[in-house]
């Protein structure tokens, strides 16, 4: 039995996965019984095709501390070219999320294929402990609970622009 | 409001070790919407399933989460059971809280917490789940078959027998493949060739077989049941329909010295030629890097001498589409060349054991071409380099196999048994020879295999040694093996006249640009991943494609033909109905929102969404928008990322169903 440490912080990871790559190599990461931190939630997709970036905004918002976004290896995409439109989706959006100012070793994107059950572990383990070094994620969440648009944050930044719409 | 019921399965002990199943339970039971919560030990049993039937009836339960296994594993299971009680089986959800919970965490407080919140994720979930009719689409009868050695034969022979159609697609320009190239096969000793062209001529006359050998497959679309395969038949620059096989063109052709890959490069083939005398089809091929005709221009004797006038330099690729219902993929092994290292390979250990440099140290397959009686020798075992008899012969076993460090880690499961043979075929062809053979372990488990085994050391007095070779060099023309007898403890030094190197099987060549065509997944070494290694072992996890043969794992003969009249079975079944049902997960258009900027479209990777014009009572257009075909739609949900408008919707995984999920967390 491996001594457990005890942290401060427990950061809360968020993995947003393809049933067909990454969501199997998790899946044998258990099979082969492969330990790794507990942080991590897994939501199934079909396909990183249908992630939405939207839904990477919401686990932030929702107190995700980090998330995991994986799928399967450029070319063995499933539904042909799903992952290449994720791919190209999620370049774009990192740019935006790190113009807004989040810190991007909160997000991690990767592929993970059925066969690579040791990766998803590093990649979970990695991502765990660096969001741990991290510290815990608010700026969202606090957003997200004063309504940002109501003018419940008030600077005179938000009210020009708000003003020019 | 909601009334759902969750049941929480131990796995024996797999699940309740290390999750407190009756603590998450009670947690659960606690959550709005959940009218019911339970363990058990068992759930995916026969009395597991009852007691979810009979609580969805007693409880009048609306929705179920069975938190269990991955949903890989028995989503259907309790999919099927839910809707024997009467409920869309859509209903029920799983969630992971085994290979993503119980099995990868070792804390017993953490890991409950973390199995309360799936499951909590899971109820909120399915509370948004909605009730999905089944969708039926028709099944095409017909069977592609990929590969045409004894798996694919065996697997074509079945299905077509069995009255359905098949189209077998074969590389090279004759089937057979490595069982053609054999000498004898274990444990009997019978003639590879003698029991397997009989088989390649009943394919070649069935009624029911297409085949399209010097062909690969270009291009796979559709899905289980609607496959449409585009197969580039390569030009072999001779009209099949025409050519009689009489042989004239191969006698002529004034190019001779060809190096003929089916004898291992040993023998010697003209540039117009069919690979081996017992070739199917028996219609040449010219191989147009090597034919003068196509370097020069000049030359055309071929064609001249040719008869019925079937030689045609002009002929060109075609490519032709096959629609069909089921795909058996049998694309067999190759052997691991350590010759040379190929392009971004991770495997180390090229080179070794001098293969490649020392002329007489040759593999597996070479000695089977040596020892074949239609080999480049005749049956004769002589030397590559000088043609003499070796007195002395060195196998070594596990070249490449079980060398974690070399890049390879599993065994290749055959070369214990062939080299057996192969120090029996060698005693029995040089009666004056000796055979060493240097081994880890010998590994017979098969009917018959260790009397088999047992009879090369005690009968035909090969000298196994267990150790493995440290060192082997050239010394005149001898060549020195330097190794260990670990079981004496001592060091060996042999000078041996050949040596036979038993190395790793492999995928063959191209294999992963093959399962990137089919969509099917494979593992690091690039063989193909069964649907389930104990429980789908003929099936990928790709429905309707199949997998027969040393694609999947190095195999024997005898295991080979079983899974592939296992994976013909399977077609069958498939076949047995006219219709299919398909899981209806499928993206849905709301035509309210829809503002036809067609973003879909141009993500779809399926083709499946089309314009629908909106018209009112007047036959007047109102406006245009998207729809998707649900019998060609994927189900991946691209579509619904893109939308700008959030106008399309994926059945089964909407923006509402995952914000849910999210939100619980």
């Amino acid at each position: 039995m491996h001594h457990k440490e005890k942290h401060a912080f427990e950061p809360k990871i968020i993995a947003f996965v393809c049933t067909w790559c990454t969501y199997a190599g998790a899946d044998l990461a258990g099979t082969s019984r492969m330990q790794y931190p507990a942080n991590v939630r897994v939501l199934k997709f079909p396909c990183t095709g249908r992630i939405d970036p939207v839904f990477i905004l919401k686990a932030f918002q929702q107190g995700a501390d980090g998330v995991l976004v994986s799928g399967c290896h450029p070319g063995d995409c499933h539904y042909i070219a799903g992952n290449f439109h994720a791919r190209r989706r999620f370049a774009a959006f990192r740019k935006l999320l790190e113009f807004v100012g989040v810190d991007l070793g909160r997000l991690q994107f990767s592929w993970v294929s059925a066969a690579e059950g040791g990766k998803w572990v590093e990649m979970v383990t990695d991502l765990t402990e660096r969001v741990r070094g991290m510290g815990p994620m608010r700026e969202f969440k606090e957003l997200g609970l004063e309504e940002q648009w109501s003018g419940a944050i008030d600077t005179p930044e938000l009210r020009e622009a708000y003003d020019s719409i | 409001m909601s009334r759902i019921g969750v049941f929480i399965c131990h796995c024996g002990e797999n699940i309740s070790r290390t999750v407190d199943v009756e603590r998450v339970a009670a947690q659960v039971g606690t959550l709005p919407g959940v009218a019911f919560s339970t363990d058990y030990k068992y759930m995916c049993s026969d009395p597991g399933q009852g007691l979810l039937k009979k609580a969805i009836q007693e409880q009048r339960l609306s929705h179920v989460v069975v938190a269990a296994c991955s949903p890989r594993m028995h989503e259907k299971t309790f999919r099927k059971a839910v809707e024997s009680a009467g409920l869309n089986p859509f209903l029920c959800e799983m969630a992971n809280i085994r290979e993503h919970c119980s099995w990868v965490h070792e804390d017993r407080d953490e890991a409950t917490a973390k199995a309360i919140e799936i499951v909590g994720m899971m109820v909120e979930r399915v509370k948004k789940n909605r009730v999905l009719p089944t969708i039926t689409v028709p099944v095409t009868k017909r069977s592609l078959v990929i590969g045409g050695g004894i798996a694919g034969i065996q697997a074509a022979l079945d299905i077509a027998d069995a009255g359905h159609e098949v189209v077998l697609v074969e590389r090279e320009p004759s089937i057979g493949g490595h069982m053609a190239q054999l000498s004898e096969t274990f444990p009997t000793l019978d003639c590879s060739q003698c029991i397997m062209t009989p088989k390649m001529v009943d394919v070649a006359n069935h009624p029911r077989i297409k085949l399209y050998t010097y062909a690969e497959i270009e291009h796979v679309e559709g899905y289980i049941g609607n496959f449409q395969v585009t197969v580039r038949k390569k030009a072999r620059s001779v009209d099949e329909d025409k050519c009689t096989g009489c042989g004239v063109c191969m006698t002529k052709c004034p190019v001779k010295k060809i190096p003929n890959k089916f004898d291992q490069n040993l023998g010697m083939r003209p540039a117009i030629y069919v690979p081996f005398p017992q070739a199917v089809p028996n219609t040449p091929v010219i191989d147009r890097e090597n034919c003068t005709k196509f370097k020069t221009g000049k030359c055309g004797v071929c064609q001249k001498v040719c008869g019925p006038g079937a030689v045609d330099y002009e002929q060109e690729d075609q490519l032709i589409v096959e629609p069909v219902g089921a795909i058996v993929v049998a694309t067999g092994f190759d052997l691991y060349s350590i010759e040379e290292k190929p392009k971004g390979s991770a495997i180390k250990g090229y080179g070794e054991f001098g293969h490649g440099k020392i002329p007489d140290v040759i593999d597996g397959m070479t000695f089977e071409r040596l020892a074949s009686a239609s080999g480049p020798t005749g049956g004769k075992i002589l030397r590559p380099s000088d043609g003499r008899e070796p007195k002395q012969i060195v196998f070594i076993q596990c070249v490449g196999s079980r060398a974690r460090e070399k890049g390879i880690s599993y065994c290749s499961k055959i070369c214990c048994m062939y080299t057996a043979k192969h120090t029996m075929l060698y005693h029995h062809k040089v009666h004056d020879g000796q055979a060493y053979v240097f081994f880890m372990d010998a590994r017979t488990p098969g009917k018959s295999y260790d009397e088999f085994w047992r009879r090369s050391i005690e009968e035909e007095e090969a000298v196994y040694i267990r150790g493995m070779v440290s060192r082997l060099y050239q010394k005149g023309n001898k060549i020195v093996v330097m190794g260990s007898d670990i079981a004496v403890g001592v060091q060996v030094e042999i000078e041996a006249d050949m040596v036979v190197l038993a190395t790793a099987v492999q995928p063959q060549k191209g294999a992963d640009t093959l399962a990137q065509k089919l969509g099917i997944s494979y593992d690091k070494y690039h063989f193909y991943s069964e649907a389930h290694a104990k429980l789908r072992p003929v099936e990928c996890a790709t429905a309707g494609i199949y997998l027969a043969g040393a694609c999947q794992g190095p195999k024997d003969i005898p295991d080979t033909v079983s899974q592939a009249s296992a994976a013909a079975a399977k077609v069958m079944t498939l076949f047995a109905k006219d219709k299919l049902e398909r899981e209806p997960i499928v993206a849905r258009v709301r035509e309210a929102g829809c503002v036809g900027c067609f973003y879909c479209q141009k993500v779809c990777p399926y083709g499946a969404v089309e314009e629908k014009e909106i018209r009112d009572r007047q036959g007047n257009l109102v406006k245009v928008v998207a729809y998707v075909n649900p019998g060609v739609c994927g189900g991946c949900g691209t579509c619904q990322a893109t939308c700008p408008s959030k106008s399309v919707e994926l059945d089964g995984y909407t923006d509402e169903q995952i914000v849910a999920m999210i939100e619980s967390l």
